[in-house]
């Protein structure tokens, strides 16, 4: 067993754009953010001009609760690149607002993880020079 | 109207050697070897070909000087198939060169290949890679139905068996293997072992598609195109890998089920069903795929799967044998395209009657696949011995 903790070493990190630039825009101040449809109410994850439901292009962004379950993980031993220490466990949250992230699970043991979990998000600085915030998922006590 | 195949017929196929390095080969090098010798194959000359598909097409037109002619630069596999098969379908050529090969792009293994490693910012700073991509959907699959590792493991250990017997394998005699060996090589990404994952490879593979009125000028058993169908949800390796994304046009058929409405359609064309398939040359990147495939195209129940590969079908000499050469576990997992046009090159030489191993005695009908849920796409080809 380990404890799973973010990644610190140099690891590829993302180059936000256009579209998703209010997404890390909430990451730096510690909102988990999607987009919601102005027209159906549905939720849209990643960042997208059509509304994953209804395709009308009236989308805004709004705040996560920040809080979903796990809805499937795997756990990696062996890495990507050299960069990433082992174990590392990637999962998919679906969150309560009805939309589906790829992130982390951090700050438990690796065989702690399953299906089901409630977790909620939590933001960690890549460091280095970038200005990027992280969510990572750890599990609601 | 009639098959819309029905004036196209596969000729020439071939294989490079396959290896885990070939020395002295870069890609361009090797897929003009494979292109030369699915021409021979078909016994035409270079001067025969006036379509070309596939990303050695621009080299090969000029090397060869058969411009003008026509082409395309798709570079995937079964959908390259396809559309080489539509041009002379629709008249636009005669005889269609469909090639690729690849080496010397992975040769420092710190890493996982450069093909398995998306740079998407939603994806990327999690250490996503295939293996893991993959593994997101077998697990739900698990949590769904009771899938057990035991099951993916058998149908690894089948692959590679198939590949320990065929000379032309990269892994020829690395077995024989049992599931308890899969189980116990050191895991990837949980719940996929070590030989439950596709590996990696160098080599070359190349088709020739000709009019079906032309057959008689070649050298081998023609075979046919009685079906194919393309199912993609949108680009590998940026989105969460969702069992139940859903589409808005059929909701029905989510991205755990990807292949199953590219199956409904090949088989609608081919007035086949499952239970006609001899040989099941089914994509094989990790063990899982397999048994979601057998699923996902009707050969069982949804969940079943797990049970189905445990049924003795499977297996040579079982009814619906997989993935014969030993597929990307043990045959060879090129790069980013050359295995996804070899299970169509083994399902051709299976009809035909010519596999040095594993031969599927009397196979008439061959179900050929590529992708996979992971990657959110499956492309299928029925093949046959007779015109449709
Ligand atoms: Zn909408």
């Amino acid at each position: 067993m380990s404890l799973l903790v973010p990644q610190a070493g140099d690891i590829p990190l993302p180059q936000p754009g256009p579209l998703s630039e209010p997404y890390w825009q909430g990451c730096r101040e510690g909102v988990l953010r999607f987009q919601r449809c102005l027209d159906c109410s549905a939720a849209t994850h990643t960042p997208a001009l059509l509304c994953a439901a209804c395709a009308s292009r009236s989308l805004e962004w709004v705040e996560s609760s920040g809080q979903g379950e796990i809805y499937s993980w795997t756990r990696v031993w062996r890495p990507v690149t050299p960069a990433f220490v082992t174990p590392y466990v990637p999962i998919i949250v679906a969150m309560d607002e009805g939309w589906f992230i790829l992130s982390n699970l951090i700050g438990c043991e690796d065989d702690a993880v399953a299906i089901g979990q409630r977790v909620e998000v939590v933001f960690h600085h890549s460091g280095g020079s970038d200005d990027i915030f992280l969510p990572y998922f750890q599990l609601v006590p | 109207m009639g098959h819309p195949f029905r004036d196209v017929a596969i000729v020439g196929v071939h294989n490079t050697k396959q290896a885990r390095v070939l020395e002295g080969h870069d890609s361009q090098s090797i897929a003009l070897e494979a292109a030369l010798g699915a021409i021979a194959d078909a016994g035409l000359e270079p001067r025969d070909i006036d379509g070309v598909v596939g990303g050695i097409a621009s080299n090969f037109l000029f090397q060869s000087r058969i411009g003008p002619a026509w082409r395309s630069m798709s570079p995937l596999g079964i959908p390259a198939v396809i559309e080489g098969a539509m041009a002379i379908a629709c008249g636009l050529a005669n005889n269609v060169l469909i090639a690729t090969g690849e080496a010397g792009s992975y040769r420092q293994h710190a890493s996982t290949a450069p093909w398995t490693r998306p740079t998407n910012e939603f994806v990327a700073a999690y250490g996503m890679f295939t293996a893991a991509e993959f593994a997101l959907m077998a697990r739900r699959h698990m949590h769904m139905y009771g899938t057990t590792p035991e099951s993916m493991a058998h149908v690894a250990a089948t692959i590679r068996n198939n590949g320990h017997v065929n000379p032309e394998a990269v892994y020829f005699g690395r077995g024989p293997f049992t599931a308890a060996d899969v189980l116990e090589s050191r895991m990837v990404a949980d719940p996929f072992h070590l030989l439950d994952c596709a590996m990696t490879s160098e080599g070359g593979t190349a088709l020739v598609l000709t009019r079906a009125d032309r057959t008689e000028d070649t050298a081998k058993l023609p075979v046919f195109l009685l079906g194919g169908g393309t199912d993609h949800f949108g680009p590998s390796y940026q989105h969460p890998p969702v069992w139940d994304l859903g589409g808005v046009r059929r909701p029905d058929l989510v991205a755990g089920h990807v292949g199953r409405r590219a199956a409904e359609e090949a088989f609608a064309a081919a007035g086949l069903g499952p239970s006609d398939v001899d040989v099941c040359e089914f994509y094989d990147p990790f063990s899982f795929e397999l048994i979601r495939q057998f699923e996902a195209f009707g050969f069982c129940a949804e969940g079943e799967g797990g049970d189905y590969v445990m049924s003795g079908v499977i297996e040579p000499g079982g009814r619906h044998p997989i993935t014969t050469d030993g597929g990307t576990m043990s045959f060879s997992h090129g790069g980013a395209s050359v295995q996804l046009f070899q299970r169509v090159i083994r399902g051709v030489q299976q009809l035909r009657g010519e596999c040095i191993s594993s031969q599927v005695h009397g196979a008439e009908v061959a179900m050929c696949t590529g992708g996979g849920s992971g990657a959110l796409f499956t492309d299928v080809l029925l093949l046959g011995k007779d015109r449709p």
